[in-house]
This record gives structure tokens, C-alpha cells and sequence, in this order.
């Protein structure tokens, strides 16, 4: 989906404000929408959409953590794992879906944990190889997507292969499982003659939005 | 304070039971549309912390999250991982060359050495002549193994719009002026990759061992918008 979201190469979002010693987090609620969002049994790519359809005006007031406790309330309602008589009421009626997993403090644990063996993932069968030119394909769905807009329609070069990782995008081109990219993009193929003749931004593409050049 | 929000709905449900009791159909409509109007506000509350209270009650209520898990999320994330992590992979690769060659090839086995995983990393090391640079235009992916969760800069519409068009500009705002003859790289966090910046070692360094190293390893320079530098004034001398 286009959307605000999509920021990459905007101009007019004013100065970055860096907050000396600042802590993890700023209020009480923050901790819990943060736990609360990592807990539902939701994948990320379904929690990004949300956020991503929150509207333009309303993204760009909130804060962060502001648009996950927006987000999360659409998101279960919608789901239908509780509903909102449910919520503005806090009384449940009648008992929650057993198909949701109910995350443990135990799993928890294990998150940051090293799989065994540790290493990338697998990188047969890869469609493209390193220095090789690639396009970002031309597209606009109005799905969820991670190909950024700034990068669509733009030859870069292959800079490494990132092992086969799952599509997040809803609207998957392709296998579900996909070699992902390291794309660099040479600045001035991307912004024009005016940016710094070096410079470079590596975008990670899965296979599917890439095409040879 | 934790009566005001049932206060609230109490009053609302007690109006909205006034409108339902009334069998009178001109007041259906009225109802609808008062229904209809709660619902936009719910899409932006006033006050966030009562609408994660709402939400975090019935989830627990109806058994959908567990309030345990909860709070191990929290204690996790807020004092157990965090920059220090991505500290002592950095001070590792600076004093153990054959570690650092394994980092820069397969980052996520080599961070595994370490004790920390979930995420496929890699791991992009700076130099005199390439600066690296980390950012999320479309969200605010981050590596949180090593680095724990973002601040709030790294989160806000001014990085992520502009660190990939203007990433000169943005390290000028975090004071980092760069020649040049330097070649600034950003990397997006477009996928379920994480990138860590191995930052240069400063000189004058030379006799610390590994921890004391860790110790002058920033966030923001393993994020890309700073570079590790000295303490100014060396308590040892």
C-alpha cells in the first residue's frame, strides 16, 4: 500500500530529536502495549498492516507506541478474537477461540536465544548472485509490501545474498519462501545528480520484486 | 485513577441501555449514530493508557495473553538485552581478528557465539573510507538481540524519511560531519535482515582489553550516526 508509512526520501519531517539518557520506555502504558502487541498471537506482517492503515493525519500525530495501542484494537476485533462490546465493556462473553496460541513467559525465554546451528539461512538455488544488476520491479499494491517505494522501478546491483527467508508481503509474488536480497542502489541512480557520486542505500528484496537488468 | 475509565464506560453503557430501553424508533437512529460516533473516537483515544487498559484486561480475561508473559516481555526488553550486547560483539571483533572475519561473513553465527540469536544478522563494518548507516523507512526494524528496542529518533518520520536520501544531513545532526571522499552507505531494513554497524576502533586504544573496549561502544555508533570515540579525560591518565 502507498502510504505515509512508506516514508523513505521525504524531505519535510523537520529536525531529528535526540533525547540524551533516554529510557526504554517513557510511560507505563508503553510497557504494556509493547508486551500486549508481542503476546497476540499475530505475525508481524499482519501488526505492520495495521499500523500501515491507521490514517495519514492520525500516523503522523500519534506516537509510536500511540499507533500500537490504535492498531491493536482493530486488529483483535477484527480477528474476531474478542469484540468490542468485549472491550468497552471488559466483560467477556462466552469463552476465547482455541486456535489462538497463548504466548508463554517460557517462549519468552527462548527468543534471543541462538538456534543450533546458528548460521544464515540457505542459500541454494538463488535466481541471482552477488555484483549481478538487478530492477526493482514496478509495482503498487495495495497490500502490505516491503518494497519501498523510493526503490520500484530502479536497477541496483546485487551486494549480497541474505539467505531464503518467508514473503511478508499479503499479496506474495512467487513462493512463499524466497531468497531475500541485499540491493545497492547508487545515490544518484535514486535521488539524481545531486547526491554525493559515493553514496549508496541497500535495500533487502525478495526475489520475486527483483528482475535482471 | 483505575476508577475513571470504568466511571466512563459505565456512564456510556448506562446511555446507551436509556437508548436501547426506549422502543421509540426515532431514537433507533439517534442510537446508531451515537454508536457510530464511538467508534471514530476509539480509533483515537484521548488517553492511550486507558484504551491499553481496556485492551490488556479483556485479552487476559478471556485467556488471550498471559499476564506472566506480559510482564517477562517488559522485564526482558528493558533490562536484560539491550546496546550492551551488541558492545561486547564489537569489542570482540576489535581484539580477535579471525572472529571478525566470521562476523562480516555470517554475522548471525557469528553473534551466536556470543549467546545472542533471533534475528538473521549482518553485520557491516565502517572504515576510513565507508560510513554505514542503519534505518527502517517503513516501520522501525531493528536488531533487538543485540541492540535492544530503538529510541525514539530511531522510530520518528525525520529518520526514517530522510537517512536515506540526506543520511549526510541526519549524521550532521547527530554531529558527525563526514568528508567527501567518504562513501555513506544506508541500509533499509526492508525484510527480516538486521544489520549491525562494526564501528572503527579509535586509536589510542591499544592497551584496553576486550571489556574495557565494550565499555566505550555506543548505540549509536553500532546504529551508524556516531562513531566510538575516548572518554575525554582518562580517570587512569
Amino acid at each position: 500500500m502507498n502510504g505515509i508509512h512508506d516514508m523513505g526520501g521525504m524531505q519535510d519531517m523537520g529536525p531529528i530529536q535526540i533525547e540524551r539518557n533516554e529510557p526504554v520506555f517513557h510511560a507505563n502504558w508503553e510497557r504494556r502495549i509493547f508486551a500486549l502487541f508481542n503476546a497476540v498471537d499475530f505475525q508481524w506482517p499482519a501488526l505492520r498492516f495495521q499500523i500501515e492503515s491507521i490514517p495519514p493525519a492520525d500516523y503522523l500525530r500519534m506516537s509510536y507506541y500511540e499507533r500500537w495501542a490504535a492498531a491493536l484494537g482493530p486488529l483483535v476485533t477484527q480477528a474476531g478474537m474478542v469484540t468490542q462490546t468485549e472491550i468497552d465493556t471488559g466483560r467477556a462473553v462466552g469463552p476465547a477461540n482455541k486456535k489462538w496460541h497463548v504466548l508463554s513467559a517460557v517462549e519468552i525465554a527462548t527468543w534471543n536465544v541462538p538456534e543450533a546451528p546458528a548460521s544464515s539461512k540457505p542459500t541454494a538455488g538463488a535466481r541471482f548472485h552477488s555484483g549481478q544488476r538487478v530492477r526493482a520491479r514496478n509495482i503498487n499494491p495495495p497490500s502490505h509490501t516491503r518494497l519501498p517505494r523510493y526503490a520500484r522501478g530502479k536497477v541496483g546491483t546485487i551486494e549480497r545474498d541474505g539467505g531464503i527467508e518467508a514473503v511478508q508481503d499479503t499479496d506474495v509474488l512467487g513462493p512463499k519462501q524466497q531468497h531475500v536480497y541485499c540491493v545497492r542502489f547508487t545515490a544518484r541512480d535514486l535521488w539524481g545528480e545531486r547526491a554525493n557520486r559515493l553514496d549508496s542505500v541497500c535495500v533487502a528484496i525478495w526475489e520475486g520484486y527483483l528482475e535482471p537488468v | 485513577m483505575t476508577t475513571t475509565r470504568r466511571e466512563l464506560l459505565a456512564a456510556a453503557l448506562t446511555a446507551a441501555a436509556g437508548a436501547a430501553a426506549t422502543s421509540d424508533p426515532s431514537h433507533a437512529q439517534e442510537h446508531d449514530h451515537d454508536h457510530d460516533h464511538d467508534h471514530e473516537h476509539q480509533a483515537l483515544p484521548p488517553d492511550p493508557a486507558l484504551r491499553v487498559k481496556a485492551l490488556e484486561s479483556i485479552l487476559v480475561a478471556k485467556g488471550l495473553v498471559d499476564p506472566v508473559a506480559l510482564d517477562a516481555l517488559i522485564d526482558t526488553y528493558e533490562h536484560k538485552v539491550g546496546p550492551r550486547n551488541g558492545a561486547r560483539v564489537v569489542a570482540r571483533a576489535w581484539t580477535d581478528g579471525a572472529f571478525k572475519q566470521r562476523l562480516l561473513t555470517d554475522g548471525t553465527a557469528a553473534v551466536a557465539e556470543l549467546g545472542y540469536g533471533g534475528d538473521p544478522m549482518i553485520v557491516v563494518e565502517n572504515t576510513a573510507k565507508l560510513h554505514n548507516l542503519v534505518v527502517c523507512t517503513l516501520c522501525s526494524c531493528y536488531p533487538w538481540p543485540v541492540l535492544g528496542l530503538p529510541p525514539v529518533w530511531y522510530k520518528s518520520a525525520a529518520y526514517r524519511s530522510r537517512s536515506v536520501i540526506d543520511p549526510r544531513g541526519v549524521l550532521r545532526e547527530f554531529g558527525l560531519e563526514l568528508g567527501d571522499d567518504v562513501e555513506v552507505r544506508a541500509w533499509d531494513s526492508t525484510a527480516d535482515l538486521r544489520y549491525l554497524v562494526l564501528p572503527e576502533r579509535p586509536p589510542g586504544t591499544d592497551g584496553m582489553n576486550e571489556e574495557q573496549l565494550a565499555g566505550l561502544v555506543t548505540r549509536d555508533a553500532m546504529v551508524g550516526v556516531a562513531k566510538v570515540t575516548l572518554p575525554r579525560k582518562e580517570s587512569h591518565g
